[in-house]
């Protein structure tokens, strides 16, 4: 479908741009300020330039380790919940009843788990694997497994990480059912005539068919996966130690704990753009897997 | 054809998995303290609803929950509403930077809620709004008019734009044709993004927590309060926890049919 050539269009996209504006450059521009000052507090700022952004990329400051070893931990942290989430959801999408009343059923519970705010779904987990009071710690406990996530770093990630599995699996599930139910039986039928094997089907029809909204459901949870705060804050708040700590748990920490503007800016800034980086490789292969394959539908 | 041998069981224990932990909030939730700490049971032995009494009853509670459901619903009804014509400019006309303005709007979707509760905090501080609903429901605009325009782009573009050209030739205005025609062509869109937007704005806490303070503080935060220095009060939690889950529920329930395609952002 061509788009025809109008820039009138302009006025239609006004409101969401002033808005959006409002609340991201005027904030943005603020930070930017921060991030090249320091502080001694009672409002008093000091020109500091690039100082704050040297710190953060060398390793051997207080500031700098703190935040490559969140970013290293934030790396693994949203390169295991996409290695399990992502399979996951593929296989509970295909599970899928076909019809009937099981179908919403399946749905309603499917979605539920990503309607709870987020501090109650820490909380959640906090009840439920703690060994005194919680259904899952109590059970490993007796089982004889040592089980503790307050004082066990790897008890902890293992916590943190079955959280968000149970957490957002059912997006990605939500997402490639979506993707499944938009494929035509004539695409089976004519499978079925060529003796096409189940293995085959799944290859060749129903994971090309399903690539767009595979790349949505990426793109979505390594993005929440790598701006993760509020669960792990609850559950761990960051511990044990300093072995849960995401980029912005050290962020808030920075900012609202110790009131460094400066140094949380400079951090602000640097998290966001390899957020945008990122974002932005994902947004390409994105389109230009969208018109490669299906030139005639326009995309965004 | 379509199925995966042993596809049953898969899904039956997948559901179980997501409902275990619910189910032992909710069951927490009819326990007393007492119980809670000193027995591992199954189900509630002596059952009661004082939890949720109390809930009911003290103001500093409910108010909680009124205060989160106004924020949500200003947001909703405002990014819904700039989001609309947005969408139909995106979907039909290519205009000067449209693919940059696109991206840029998605950028802020990406952005971490981390980075701006400070400058929120200032900006909203300097004109007045802090600790009201509006401050949390416009905060929360920079990722659900986002998201709407993306879902809703995909709903428009799905009408066949012949639509568009019939009305016009009919004599449509603009705004009686965007009313009267593309509307309720898209209205399963429209709850979609709506639903997306309440569920991104119920569920955010962090930004809620710090542009509110006494008047406006959402039910989250309130929720902080169980930890006093006699210990944790348990069952209250619990029983706010399962509070929390019931707007969502209702609200997914209306939107069931229409669920999968809006994760899917209308563009399957």
């Amino acid at each position: 479908m061509d788009k025809t050539i109008n820039n009138k269009a302009w006025f239609l996209v006004l409101p969401v741009f002033l808005l959006v504006a409002f609340s991201a450059i005027l904030p943005l521009m603020t930070v930017v300020n921060y991030s090249l000052q320091d502080t001694f507090g009672n409002n008093q700022f000091f020109w500091n330039g690039v100082g704050w952004f040297k710190e953060l990329l060398d390793p051997s400051t207080d500031l700098g380790g703190r935040f490559l070893a969140s970013l290293g931990r934030n790396l693994v942290f949203s390169a295991v919940i996409l290695a399990i989430e992502v399979p996951l959801g593929i296989v509970v999408a295909l599970s899928m009843p076909r019809g009937g009343w099981t179908v919403a059923f399946c749905l309603v519970t499917l979605a539920l788990p990503l309607l709870i705010p987020w501090n109650v779904v820490g909380t959640i987990w906090q009840i439920f694997g703690r060994p005194d009071i919680g259904l899952l710690g109590y059970t490993l406990t007796s089982m004889g497994i040592d089980y503790n996530y307050v004082s066990n770093d790897v008890d902890a990630w293992v916590t943190v990480i079955v959280m968000d599995v149970w957490h957002w699996t059912s997006l990605v599930a939500l997402l490639c059912y979506a993707g499944l139910k938009s494929i035509p039986d004539a695409y089976y039928q004519a499978a079925q005539i060529d003796g096409a094997s189940r293995w085959a089907v799944f290859t060749a029809i129903q994971l090309p068919k399903m690539h767009r909204v595979l790349l949505i459901a990426v793109l979505l949870r390594f993005m929440d996966s790598f701006m993760i705060y509020t669960e792990p804050f609850v559950v761990t708040g960051g511990g044990p130690g300093n072995s849960t700590t995401f980029i912005s748990i050290e962020l808030v920490k920075i900012a609202l704990g110790q009131f460094d503007l400066g140094k949380a800016a400079a951090l602000s800034l640097v998290y966001n753009l390899i957020i945008l980086i990122v974002c932005w490789v994902f947004y390409t292969i994105m389109t230009h897997a969208g018109t490669e394959r299906r030139p005639a539908e326009g995309g965004a | 054809m379509n199925s995966i041998p042993g596809r049953r069981v898969i899904i039956s224990v997948f559901l179980i998995f997501l409902l275990l932990p619910i189910y032992w909030l909710v069951n927490m939730s009819f326990k007393t303290n007492g119980e809670i700490v000193s027995t591992m049971t199954l189900w509630p032995h002596q059952p009661t609803i004082a939890n949720y009494m109390r809930i009911f009853t003290d103001e500093s509670w409910y108010s909680g929950y009124i205060n989160s459901l106004k924020y949500v619903i200003i947001n909703t009804v405002i990014s819904i509403s700039v989001a609309l014509p947005a969408a139909y400019a995106f979907s039909r006309y290519r205009f000067l930077g449209d693919k940059h303005l696109f991206f840029w709007l998605l950028s802020n979707r990406m952005a971490p809620a981390a980075v701006y509760a400070l400058p929120f905090f200032n900006l909203y501080s300097a004109i007045g709004l802090f600790d009201t609903p509006w401050a949390v429901a416009l905060a929360h605009c920079i990722f659900n008019v986002p998201l709407a325009v993306w879902i809703l782009e995909g709903f428009v573009s799905s009408v066949p734009r012949e639509i568009d050209e019939t009305a016009f030739l009919d004599g449509y205005s603009f705004p009686r044709f965007f009313i009267k025609i593309l509307v309720p062509l898209i209205a399963s869109g429209i709850g979609v993004a709506a639903f997306f937007c309440f569920m991104f704005s119920w569920v955010e806490l962090l930004l809620a927590r710090t542009l509110t303070s006494v008047d406006a503080k959402p039910i989250s935060a309130v929720m902080t309060r169980t930890v006093s220095a006699a210990g944790m009060d348990w069952g209250l939690l619990a029983a706010a926890g399962v509070l929390t889950i019931i707007p969502g529920a209702l609200v997914i329930w209306f939107v069931r049919n229409y669920i999968a395609r809006g994760f899917a952002l209308g563009r399957v």
